[in-house]
């Protein structure tokens, strides 16, 4: 498990980092969600050592963070990046023997990656020569090939097309599954809420919300309701009238309200069944999605 | 598709401990050394496969053959563009009594002489250009001769027919006016460019690592000074390769084109000029890394790196033009940018003392350890900041 706890970071007197804490756990994949410059990057940086934290410290099981530890994390940094001139399988191969493989481990290790990826015929070629989604996958290579004991993405899906989306999810879960923590950003919310275990929102530099999906979806479920009737003339306006109600959204039989106690609701409810012109069609909590947690959070 | 499983090295052992030790069988932390020497080799093997190095080098290489080959053909030709030619008229006589063209013949290899019927034929030679003058009979002076030649007077053929006075000097230079300026040249000239290039180079590779962002995933794994030791440490051999390789031709051509003596002389100079410039390189390489690393564009080596070029630069024509005076080389020597030419220059001349280059060396490692210090603190400081130039103020402070 790795532990964030208490980091702070300014560049110049702009505060980007302000306490951030949070846990990714092993075995699970945990997201990393946040607007354009919320801190995502900067947070993964000094996660990785390539920036340095004001305040704050990492652990990895309970022991603070060292440079032998960093050095054998996968990272996949937002800004794509390997020598362009340089083939693929080489640059693999130098890479793993940085993280302190023998070349013979890193080359064994470097082929098997590119048949998972689906990219063994284009071992030998530069990476400018491959396609946009290709050298995508030749980049999560690079984060793989020295078989890291954590993995932290930035970005890992986007630019990639939905094929290689499920090639990469594929490989991460399969990462994952074997006990090690991953840890992605994206900010595309829907993959994010399909994929993750655990969520963590992070927005002006601050951790706004974080705990599992389901843990954070119940957490924010609230007490919103929908109600939906049936019948020609349905009509929902009635529930305005109701003590411990606030009506948000009213559409001929549809109605959502924030009600102020779970007896309110009830007596909502109850009141529909009585009503004799109009059957009721649903009545339920709202579950929120990720993408209405996240805007709930972040204002 | 392959039922390879990507496994996780050393996960799911009880806590941190276990998990490094079960890892420790497929990787090993790395000493800096260890990592600065990965990327050496990355820097060598990269530049040796780049058809446009290997293209480059063996132009220099064949630059530096042809130039002592043709140094070598003219000096034993005795100057530049062969023996003169003069023409003779058979019979004439000089005011000694002697031919004229026995005269020259004496003077050796320098004169070629055809000798004709009359003076009509031989002026017909010169207008011909096939002779550069003719001597005849006559004339008051007390040669009694006449040189004819087309349009100036030919000073070679002048001076061996003049009655020169005896010449003693007390304080003889051993080594000829050209041959030095061809040395200050040679030396110039190899550290200038091979600094230059390789100096180029290390700002390509500095600035590609940052363009394309792949620094970032090194940093993550190697410090940004081991990181900067590498690509020192990995242009430095390839450019002591190539001086190497060039001293070597040189050596082999003057041996070829007979000028062992020569060599011989050079000798102590050449070995000076290998030591100094291994570290003067590392000098300029390790300034290059450094401001390379501000910029974010490839474009913008050019003006970023200005600095550090006229560094290289000015001691270069500084030592060109001023290759005959001592006071103005015995300084440069000392410079650490200049060293490397000066120093050997003056070996050479044997105007500098055992000693002397010792000094040098050691001003020259003091300038290294005070540059690289500096350098990777700019270097560490800025290899991260993309987009916009970093000032140079705000890279040394961090």
């Amino acid at each position: 498990m790795i532990e964030i706890s208490g980091i702070s970071r300014s560049f110049g007197d702009r505060l980007v980092l302000d306490d951030v804490s949070f846990g990714v756990e092993g075995g699970r994949m945990t997201g990393f969600v946040g607007a354009n410059g919320a801190g995502k990057t900067t947070t993964m940086r000094i996660l990785l050592g390539v920036l340095s934290a004001d305040r704050g410290a990492v652990s990895l099981d309970g022991t603070e963070l060292t440079a032998a530890d960093r050095a054998r994390f996968g990272y996949m940094p937002e800004e794509r990046g390997l020598y362009p001139k340089m083939a693929v399988l080489d640059q693999l191969v130098y890479l793993g023997r940085l993280h302190g493989m023998s070349t013979g481990a890193a080359r064994t290790s470097a082929n098997e990656l590119l048949v998972r990826l689906g990219l063994a015929e284009r071992a030998g070629d530069t990476l400018e020569s491959l396609s946009l989604g290709n050298q995508q996958r030749a980049q999560i290579a690079a984060a793989l090939v020295h078989e890291p004991i954590a993995l932290v993405l930035d970005e890992p899906f986007s630019g990639l097309d939905p094929m290689a989306v499920e090639v990469v999810l594929g490989v991460l879960q399969d990462f994952a599954a074997n006990g090690a923590p991953v840890l992605f950003s994206s900010h595309q919310l829907d993959i994010v809420e399909r994929l993750c275990d655990d969520v963590v929102v992070i927005g002006g530099g601050k951790i706004r919300a974080q705990g599992s999906r389901e843990g954070l979806r119940a957490e924010h479920a609230g007490r919103v309701f929908e109600l939906d009737l049936a019948g020609a003339a349905a009509d929902a306006g009635w529930v305005r009238e109701q003590p411990g109600v606030s009506v948000t959204h009213l559409d001929g039989g549809f109605a959502r309200f924030e009600a102020d106690s779970e007896a309110a609701a009830q007596a909502v409810l109850a009141l529909a069944v009585q009503q004799e012109s109009t059957a009721v069609r649903s009545f339920a909590p709202v579950t929120p999605s990720l993408a209405q947690i996240f805007q709930e959070v972040i204002r | 598709m392959s039922d390879t499983q990507i496994r996780p090295a050393g996960v799911g052992g009880a806590g941190g401990a276990a998990g490094g030790a079960a890892g420790g069988a497929a990787q090993r932390q790395l000493s800096a050394p260890q990592g600065a020497w990965i990327v050496a080799e990355r820097e060598i093997m990269t530049r040796l496969r780049s058809k446009a190095f290997v293209i480059s080098t063996a132009i220099l290489l064949l630059v530096v053959l042809a130039g002592v080959v043709i140094g070598g053909l003219v000096s034993q030709s005795g100057g530049f563009g062969g023996p003169t030619k003069v023409a003779t008229v058979a019979g004439d006589v000089a005011g000694d009594g002697t031919g004229a063209g026995a005269q020259l013949g004496a003077l050796g290899e320098a004169f070629e002489v055809t000798e004709v019927a009359d003076r009509a034929a031989a002026e017909q030679l010169v207008r011909d250009g096939d002779v550069d003058a003719a001597i005849v009979a006559g004339g008051d002076t007390a040669v009694g001769l006449t040189v004819i030649a087309n349009d100036s007077p030919p000073g070679d053929v002048i001076q061996a027919l003049s009655a020169a006075p005896a010449i003693e000097l007390l304080d003889p230079s051993e080594t000829s006016f050209m041959l030095g300026y061809l040395i200050a040249m040679g030396f110039g000239m190899v550290f200038y460019m091979t600094a230059m290039t390789f100096g180029m180079t290390i700002a390509q590779s500095v600035v590609e690592e940052k363009q394309t962002r792949i620094v970032e995933i090194l940093l993550a794994t190697i410090s940004a000074r081991t990181l900067l030791a590498g690509k020192i440490l990995g242009n430095s051999i390839l450019a002591l390769s190539t001086v190497v390789a060039a001293l070597a031709l040189a050596s082999v051509g003057m041996l070829a084109t007979g000028q062992d003596i020569l060599l011989g002389e050079l000798g102590t100079a050449l070995i000076w000029f290998g030591i100094l410039f291994a570290f003067g390189f590392v000098l300029v390489a390790g300034l290059y890394a450094a401001s390379a690393a501000l910029v974010s564009r490839q474009e913008d080596i050019g003006s970023v790196s200005s600095p550090v070029m006229m560094l290289v630069m000015i001691p270069f024509f500084l030592i060109i033009i001023f290759f005959d005076n001592p006071q103005v080389l015995a300084i440069m020597s000392y410079v650490p940018f200049s060293a490397p030419t000066a120093m050997p220059m003056r070996l050479y001349f044997g105007d500098a003392a055992w000693w002397e280059p010792i000094v040098s060396l050691a001003v020259l490692l003091v300038s290294i350890v005070v540059a690289l210090w500096i350098g990777s603190r700019i270097y560490e400081n800025s290899i991260m900041r993309t987009g916009a130039r970093v000032k140079l103020s705000e890279a040394i402070k961090g």
